[in-house]
């Protein structure tokens, strides 16, 4: 599957028309330990650089941006009994999976090379 | 420069400490605030006062206050305080700290905090509360809020005619900032309308429906139903309950509410001519995440000893700032001490028994104002335990009432319009106080 | 304080058939309230049964487990743990206030009122603006009322376009919060390398969108902004009005008034300048003042002053609502009131240089063994970045938990959010260099132990009741009541 980031740290893992949206290694590092998902429900419409929750640790909050627009089919429920398996494996504990309504929209966002440098210039 | 008993600087402890500073002046340390800045004279204020003159000063102030028989209560209520509570709330350990933030050494206020959540959860019939609210009306308003803010996209509340007047107005003023639309369902006869509130609900974009009980007049509503229409509709149930009615009376969380909230002063907490009081606020699972204001949770220290911990903070605005549901960032820390206390002293026992002693008072009173045939109680048919509405007849008022019970040193009540009058009994009215209210009464 | 931790909770101190209320056993003759059983509880809530002797040992030993200021030297940056006055305590007894219901006739509280009006007019002096109310119950609540005064000034003129809100980067978190709760989009302003208010940024953003800036003077890493006239100047020029968060008054008695600096709006938080106990979070106050010409938007009741001199409580019809059930927390006006008496004119002027003092005092006394990012003189607090040796990894969390081991309150940690490692000082001014000494000799000795035996520093405390509380665990599974915790399994 082809991953694509958004500057805030969102990745997006591309299958098919299908996308699994998360958070990048990191930001689960940059964040601690997760102690709280706040996710959408199935069949919420996200827009692509719009919020569509959160990830808590026990002293931070981070909004969460979507990276493209499209519906939710499915929200990861093993994150609501155990959060930190975002720590544990970022790249597995996806957060939701979207129907990608637009896929131009993937154009807009870094590639794995392009956001491995813009980590780097991050302090 | 002279010292005073709380600034303990001589004039050399100041001179040794600025010339450790560099400065050659206080003013020297000033010297970023520009001239056109700074006072040009002195404060226009009294000059200092010693103890004995200060005790004289608020001495002649309470010489112009008149303590009354109190029969008034709209959401203020003149419950006895066991002397207790105070001895303990003078402690400074507890009066002199400040929020938790280092748990190490405020285990004291974080074990209070969570004794109060404990016993207001089990009040409410609610799975979480928060360390408290200002008052009563802020925690509905925060309530409020929070409603919308978890319904998303949602934003309407629908709330019952039956509130205080004056929890609507605040309740109006909140929801101006995020915009939220306020309609009023009809309470016709005293009670929320459910027909109106299924009519209200029609809308479908009403993230929560605000009722009360005991509400403004005093009746205790049946919710029956309430909550599942509330919930068909995607709309959460808030009730607002005087703490103390709790007590005795089906709780929040039996009606199947989504959002608990509400005045505790009735709680034994003086009246003080208005505050301070304290809001509560509780609420299900669900919402936990969603809930203002601060939270205090158990868990293990390193030593596997039980401990206390503010939790939950990644919701609050030192946090989220501009994204947190609330800006508050305070408890009523001693308040909160004193529900725990109040509850602890009385018990489910104590508490029941001061809410028949109220009850009790209030119906005799009722009944005897009835007798009088100068008075009729507005909604004979409506359940109430301690405050209940008066319609006075022709030609007297209820300002002639209330002026000629004030004569004797009696509140009467408060006026709700020129011929009626909301009645509140509690047990610091003892039977002789009810009498002289009623033969008063007779009189006119 | 006790260092030994008192374990229990009431509840595990409840016996049943134990009785704690002294409550009358009046015969009112009458059959009382015939609920339906429908609208009765189905079981009776789960309290403790517990004796007075029981409950009042309970909290005394409970209470020995906590640090308040009367306890020790309590630095806590932005919080100003002052001393609070015994003697005010005792004026809240001798106000006469205690039985008076909030909706007695005005003739019979004309004491309670005059002591309303009195602060109000006090507080109006000091900060230098015409009117106050007194009915916010908070600072948080205080930031509120004023901002929902300057909605309502911009919607009398008809100029409701201003949508948006100005706040400084170095802000408390409480004042974009509370625009936001008043309906205002925020827009941050830098702070430049000294920690004042970037004049050009701000400038920048200042336009017909703009309903106010809110500014706290000195700011949060205790710095005067120096440029306020101009700042006040450019947002009056933007028809925006200018907001003064009270947090940081302190250092300004005696020296300065937000409104002769053109500061529009403002609130104290009478828990810091004004003396009252902090009460582990309240109750506090948080009085809002207004300049000339927008009186007439504070919220409802004011108390108001007749024509004979009486007072009374009155409902305006240009207030822009109302934010409290009656005139907010009372007791605590009492209180500062007494400690505004106590001090009088001339000491409450002294209260800000020497506050100031302190500061820079235990500031010049520490800046050689931990990083100071803004060089002073500061106000009335000052912010550290950690310590100056960065190779032992002993944090500013490990020096802020190795204090309470030497009997002090840590400072504000990790706040403002300009630096990595903020420990942010406010001694206040009722204490005593002997007191300021030893807590800088602690400091130091702390610093001197960081690059000896870092793990002796990352492992403290070491003599609190409790050490290192599983944080994570608390918030990842929550336990927030009694109920949680006899059904928790380990």
């Amino acid at each position: 599957m082809t991953i694509y980031y958004l500057p805030t740290h969102e990745y997006i893992k591309v299958d098919g028309e299908n996308g699994y949206i998360g958070i990048s290694e990191y930001a689960a590092k940059a964040l601690g330990a997760v102690t709280y998902v706040d996710m959408p429900e199935e069949g919420d419409e996200l827009t692509a650089g719009e919020e569509f929750g959160a990830v808590e640790s026990r002293k931070a909050a981070s909004d969460l941006f979507s990276p493209v627009s499209g519906e939710v089919l499915e929200v990861n429920e093993e994150l609501a009994d155990d959060p930190r398996l975002i720590n544990n494996a970022p790249l597995d504990a996806w957060i939701v999976k979207v129907k990608i309504s637009d896929p131009s929209e993937l154009d807009k966002l870094m590639d794995e090379a392009a956001y491995a440098d813009f980590c780097a210039t991050q302090h | 420069m002279n010292a005073h008993r709380y600034l303990p600087h001589t004039p050399e402890d100041i001179d040794r400490m600025l010339a450790h500073c560099g400065a050659a002046s206080l003013d020297d340390l000033y010297a970023d605030v520009l001239t056109q800045l700074r006072m040009k004279q002195p404060y226009a204020l009294p000059d200092a006062m010693s103890e004995p003159e200060l005790d004289r000063y608020f001495a002649a102030l309470a010489a112009q206050n008149r303590p009354m028989t109190i029969f008034a209560g709209a959401g203020a209520y003149w419950h006895y305080t066991p002397a207790a509570i105070p001895a303990i709330l003078s402690r400074s350990e507890f009066a002199t700290a400040y929020t938790p933030y280092q748990p190490e050494i405020s285990q004291g206020t974080l074990q209070y905090i969570f004794e109060y959540q404990s016993m207001m959860c089990s009040l409410t019939g609610m799975d979480v509360s928060n360390a408290s609210m200002y008052d009563g009306f802020t925690a509905t308003a925060e309530a409020m809020i929070m409603a919308v803010a978890a319904a998303r996209r949602r934003n309407r509340v629908l709330v019952s005619a039956a509130l205080n007047p004056a929890l609507v107005d605040v309740l109006r003023t909140y929801a101006k900032g995020p915009g939220i639309i306020v309609d009023t369902v009809d309470a016709p006869g005293g009670v929320t309308s459910p027909v109106a509130v299924a009519e209200g609900l029609k809308a479908e974009d009403v993230a929560a429906v605000i009722v009360a009980s005991p509400n403004f007049y005093g009746i205790v509503e049946d919710f029956t139903g309430l909550a599942d229409m509330c919930h068909a509709s995607k709309a959460l149930l808030v009730m607002n309950c005087h703490a103390s009615t709790l007590g005795v009376l089906r709780s929040p969380g039996e009606w199947g509410a989504d959002i608990a909230c509400g005045e505790a002063q009735s709680l034994g907490m003086p009246l003080n001519y208005g505050g301070p009081y304290l809001g509560y606020l509780c609420c299900t699972k669900a919402l936990m995440r969603k809930m203002p204001g601060r939270i205090v949770g158990a868990t293990k220290d390193a030593q596997g000893r039980r401990s206390f911990v503010l939790t939950l903070q990644a919701r609050e605005q030192h946090i989220r700032r501009q994204k947190a549901t609330s800006n508050i960032c305070s408890n009523q820390g001693m308040m909160t001490l004193h529900a725990a206390m109040y509850l602890s002293l009385m018990g489910a026992k104590g508490l029941e028994k001061v809410n028949r002693l109220s009850a009790d008072a209030a119906h005799a009173l009722a009944g005897k104002l009835a007798d009088t045939g100068k008075m009729t109680l507005r909604y004979p048919q409506a359940p109430f335990l301690n405050e209940f509405v008066m319609d006075v007849k022709a030609p007297l008022t209820a300002d002639a009432v209330l002026d000629a019970l004030a004569r004797e040193n009696i509140l009467g009540g408060v006026r709700l319009s020129d011929s009626s009058l909301l009645i509140a009994a509690t047990e610091m009215c003892s039977p002789a106080d009810i009498d002289r209210y009623v033969s008063i009464v007779k009189s006119l | 304080m006790n260092n030994k931790l008192y374990q229990p909770l009431i509840f595990e101190l409840s016996h049943s058939g134990r009785r704690g209320d002294g409550l009358p056993d009046y015969n009112y003759g009458s059959a009382g309230a015939a609920l339906p059983s429908a609208l009765l509880r189905s079981r009776a809530p789960e309290l403790p049964e517990t004796d007075e002797p029981t409950v009042v040992r309970h909290y005394t030993n409970s209470s020995n487990n906590n640090f308040g200021v009367d306890t020790g030297f309590y630095p806590l940056g932005s919080c100003t743990m002052k001393y609070n006055p015994k003697v005010n305590e005792a004026m809240v007894g001798r106000a006469g206030v205690s039985d008076l219901h909030p909706a007695q006739p005005a003739a019979t509280v004309q004491g309670a009122l005059r002591i309303y009006r009195t602060l109000e007019k006090y507080l109006a002096e000091v900060g230098g603006m015409a009117e106050f109310t007194l009915n916010p119950f908070a600072g948080a609540h205080g930031e509120y009322t004023g901002l929902m005064v300057i909605r309502a000034y911009h919607e009398s003129r008809g100029d409701e376009a201003r949508r948006k809100v100005i706040v400084p980067d170095s802000a408390h978190g409480t004042n974009p919060a509370s625009a936001a709760m008043a309906g205002y989009d925020i827009v941050e302003v830098r702070s430049l390398p000294d920690g004042t208010v970037d004049v050009s940024d701000l400038r920048g953003k200042l336009d017909s969108s703009i309903a106010a800036v809110m500014m706290t003077n000195p700011n949060t890493v205790g710095m005067f902004e120096r440029n306020i006239p101009e700042i006040a100047e450019a947002v009056h020029a933007a028809g925006a009005l200018l907001y003064y968060d009270g947090a940081n008054l302190n250092p300004l008695l005696g020296v300065a008034r937000p409104g002769d600096m053109g500061f529009d709006v403002m609130h104290i938080n009478l828990h810091k300048t004004f003396s009252t106990p902090h009460g582990g979070g309240g109750p506090g106050a948080g009085p809002v003042g207004v300049r000339a010409g927008l009186e007439k938007f504070l919220p409802d009741p004011r108390v108001v002053e007749k024509a004979d001199g009486s007072l009374d409580v009155e409902f305006g019809e240009t207030a822009f609502g109302r934010i409290s059930s009656w005139l907010g927390n009372f007791t605590v006006y009492i209180k500062a009131l007494a400690y505004i008496l106590t001090l009088g004119a001339e000491n409450l002027a002294k209260v800000g240089p020497l506050a100031t003092l302190n500061a820079n005092y235990v500031m010049n006394s520490l800046k050689d063994l931990f990083e100071l990012p803004i060089p002073g003189p500061c106000k009335h607090e000052f912010v550290f970045d950690g310590l100056r040796d960065k190779s032992t990894g002993v944090t500013t969390l490990n020096v802020a938990k190795a204090l309470l081991d030497y009997g002090f309150h840590a400072p504000t940690i990790y706040f403002p959010l300009l630096f990595h490692e903020s420990l942010m000082i406010e001694p206040t001014e009722t204490e005593s260099p002997e007191t300021l000494d030893a807590f800088i000799a602690v400091m130091r000795r702390i610093a001197e132990d960081a690059s000896n035996d870092p793990d002796k520093v990352k492992n403290a405390p070491y003599s609190t009741p409790i050490s290192h509380p599983d944080e994570d665990e608390a918030a990842l599974s929550p336990v927030i009541k009694y109920a949680d915790l006899c059904s928790s399994t380990d």
